[in-house]
């Protein structure tokens, strides 16, 4: 006993000359070996197309059009159909997108059915197989929306058959938690105190969505539609039957018009090909033009998200 | 750029006419909103009435209907008698998705372990950035790798006499959900108090005690949901198993047999179909299936995130 009258507890045995501890430094090498593994993976990936395709892409690839049965020549109507595909998703999608993130983070009370359904619909349509949202463009947009425009205008055959608008529709819808996601976050990371201030010198909501949120939250919402292109431009399953093309002598003009398309001409040239030795070239650097235009755009988002990102953590 | 502002002495028209506009730019942005839930709707309706000919229209079921699905043992859907047994095509998904998990489970939660518990700030460094880029990889490029160099790899390594097989679309599938399941797992490690993990470490376990013994434990909702995410992506992947997998509906256990999936029977197939065939029924009832199983698994995932909220706000 001791003088306060508690037991006293034995001194824990010192540690003898440190046994190495063989599970414990197994486990933490495994964990290293596998991010390392993950890391390494990566580099085989790029650096295989960076190695192959490399001497591909001159200035006549990316301006020429596909020839002699796609053995030879260049990718430029793909590229063009891919940019007139995104711009037209974008222009579907960020209004959309902005406007319910706006609404669910300054005007939704956040414990209502509706509310809480929107939160459902979005969590749950970012799950939804590509694929299904190709059967949603096919179901709805063309044997719906296009076959009941070609009847009320008396038309033969124009809206109701696969389409670049169709196909930058099915995409937007696609795309739409991403945007909605990235732009309430970035609305978080306004300060209260200004959103306060403003409505306490009596401007409107609007008002202070419009000259208050929406300027400071820019960065959140460029992130969120660039990150939509870049996931737009790689995305083939939900254009296969909505609008994309195999070949097209022509550039796409109107909306109802079909198009080329950069990952559609990928999964063309590695699949449909007649002759795999004369195509894998071109194959090569399809692929390095697709990897580099959505690393590009996935570099300018993750770079804007973490200036976004500082600001938020230097407020606290 | 004048600005105006509702100030209390602006005459009572103007006010009216202000309000006017606030309720209307509400109901607009909350129309915004609805269009969510509206686009969630509409798959569902779409997707699924396209598929009802199989339940109600005798004319569809004399050639594919709910019983023939089980019983039929074949998928020759181009046949001169078409046969639709969804078996192959069931098994064949399995197959691939069992594959791919058992591939990339382990790997991205032991690198999530890592990189929340171990890795020095400037092996996190590389490490991150590193997944953003596999995570952008679209799934037609990682197709094309499985199809162009994995196969062939694969191949020279175990010999297997069909070059595209279920080994070959699994790895390549588990390649494309590493990012879902290493983002999420690793949010939840990195969600866990840091008092937690000060107690054990302060109590003399070791590092790598505290990770296993603590920190997964108090994060094994966040990782459990991680892992659903990952197979809900995994089930309704397309492009990678459509170029990698051989699409041959071929019944067997084997993982070096080739194999057609569900969702790689729609991309292939349903460009060539007649709208409103018994054909084009049955692949839109098989992307209501594919809906279902990928919605209940979100729903779960969705769960568990709630269940580590809980647990950690309530520590």
């Amino acid at each position: 006993m001791s003088a306060l009258g508690l037991p006293l507890v034995p001194l824990p045995e010192l540690p003898r000359a440190r046994r190495a501890d063989w599970s414990g430094s197994g486990f933490t090498l495994l964990s290293a070996i596998a991010a390392g593994l993950i890391v390494l993976m990566v580099v085989v990936i790029l650096g295989d197309v960076a190695l192959n395709g490399w001497a591909t892409v001159t200035w006549e690839f990316l301006a020429g059009a596909p020839r002699e049965g796609m053995t030879k020549g260049g990718i430029f109507p793909a590229i063009y159909g891919t940019l007139l595909l995104v711009v037209l998703m974008v222009v579907a999608l960020v209004p959309f997108g902005v406007g319910a993130a706006v609404w669910l983070h300054l005007y939704a009370r956040q414990d209502s059915w509706f509310t809480k359904s929107v939160r459902f619909a979005v969590h749950n349509l970012a799950g939804v197989p590509s694929i299904v949202f190709g059967l949603f463009g096919l179901g709805f947009f063309i044997q719906f929306i296009g076959r009941e425009m070609d009847r009320a205008m008396g038309l033969d055959v124009v809206w109701g058959q696969p389409a670049l608008l169709w196909a930058s529709l099915t995409l937007a819808l696609l795309n739409l938690p991403v945007v909605i996601v990235t732009t309430e976050e970035s609305l978080r990371t306004v300060a209260r105190d200004q959103r306060e201030a403003s409505l306490a010198l009596g401007a409107t909501r609007w008002q202070t969505v419009r000259h208050v949120l929406l300027p400071q939250a820019l960065p959140g919402i460029l992130t969120g539609a660039i990150l939509a292109v870049a996931r737009g431009a790689g995305e083939v399953a939900p254009i296969l039957f909505t609008g994309a093309a195999y070949f097209l002598p022509f550039l796409p003009k109107a909306p109802t018009d079909q198009f080329m398309e950069l990952g559609y001409h990928v999964f063309v040239l590695a699949t449909q090909s007649p002759d795999v030795d004369a195509t894998r070239p071109l194959l090569y650097g399809t692929v390095m033009v697709l990897l580099a235009l959505t690393f590009l755009l996935n570099l300018t988002a993750i770079l804007l998200r973490s200036r976004l990102r500082a600001r938020l953590l230097g407020r606290g | 750029m004048s600005r105006s502002l509702a100030l209390p002495h602006s005459p009572a028209s103007v006010r009216a006419r202000q309000r006017l506009r606030e309720m209307a730019i509400e109901w607009a942005l909350r129309a915004c909103a609805f269009s969510a839930v509206a686009g969630l709707v509409l798959i569902v309706v779409f997707v699924f009435k396209e598929a009802w000919p199989i339940l109600s229209n005798p004319e569809t079921q004399k050639e594919a209907s709910l019983a023939g699905f089980v019983a039929t043992p074949l998928w020759q859907p181009v046949g001169e008698v078409p046969k639709y047994g969804l078996i192959p095509l069931l098994t064949g998904t399995v197959k691939v998705v069992l594959i791919a998990m058992l591939f990339a489970v382990p790997l991205s939660v032991l690198a999530a372990v890592y990189s929340s518990e171990f890795a020095p700030p400037r092996v996190r460094e590389v490490l991150k950035p590193a997944i953003e880029m596999l995570a952008g990889i679209p799934s037609v490029v990682m197709g094309f790798f499985a199809l162009m160099v994995l196969a062939s790899w694969l191949q020279s390594v175990t010999h297997s006499p069909m070059r595209l097989n279920a080994l070959t679309a699994g790895i390549a599938l588990g390649l494309g959900i590493i990012p879902t399941i290493f983002t999420v797992a690793e949010d939840a490690l990195r969600a866990v108090p840091r008092s937690f993990r000060e107690a054990s470490l302060g109590l003399g376990a070791s590092a790598w005690q505290t990770a296993w013994h603590v920190s997964l434990p108090a994060a094994s909702a966040g990782v459990g949901a991680g892992v659903l995410l990952g197979l809900g992506r995994a089930v309704g992947e397309t492009m990678i198993v459509l170029m990698a997998s051989g699409n041959a509906a071929i019944t067997s256990a084997d993982a070096f047999d080739s194999v057609r999936t569900l969702s790689a029977s729609i991309a292939a197939e349903l460009a060539e179909v007649v709208v409103g065939s018994p054909h084009y029924s049955t692949l839109f009832f098989l992307g209501a299936l594919l809906f279902t199983v990928t919605f209940l698994i979100n729903v779960a995932a969705g769960a568990f995130v709630e269940r580590l909220r809980k647990r950690l706000a309530g520590a």
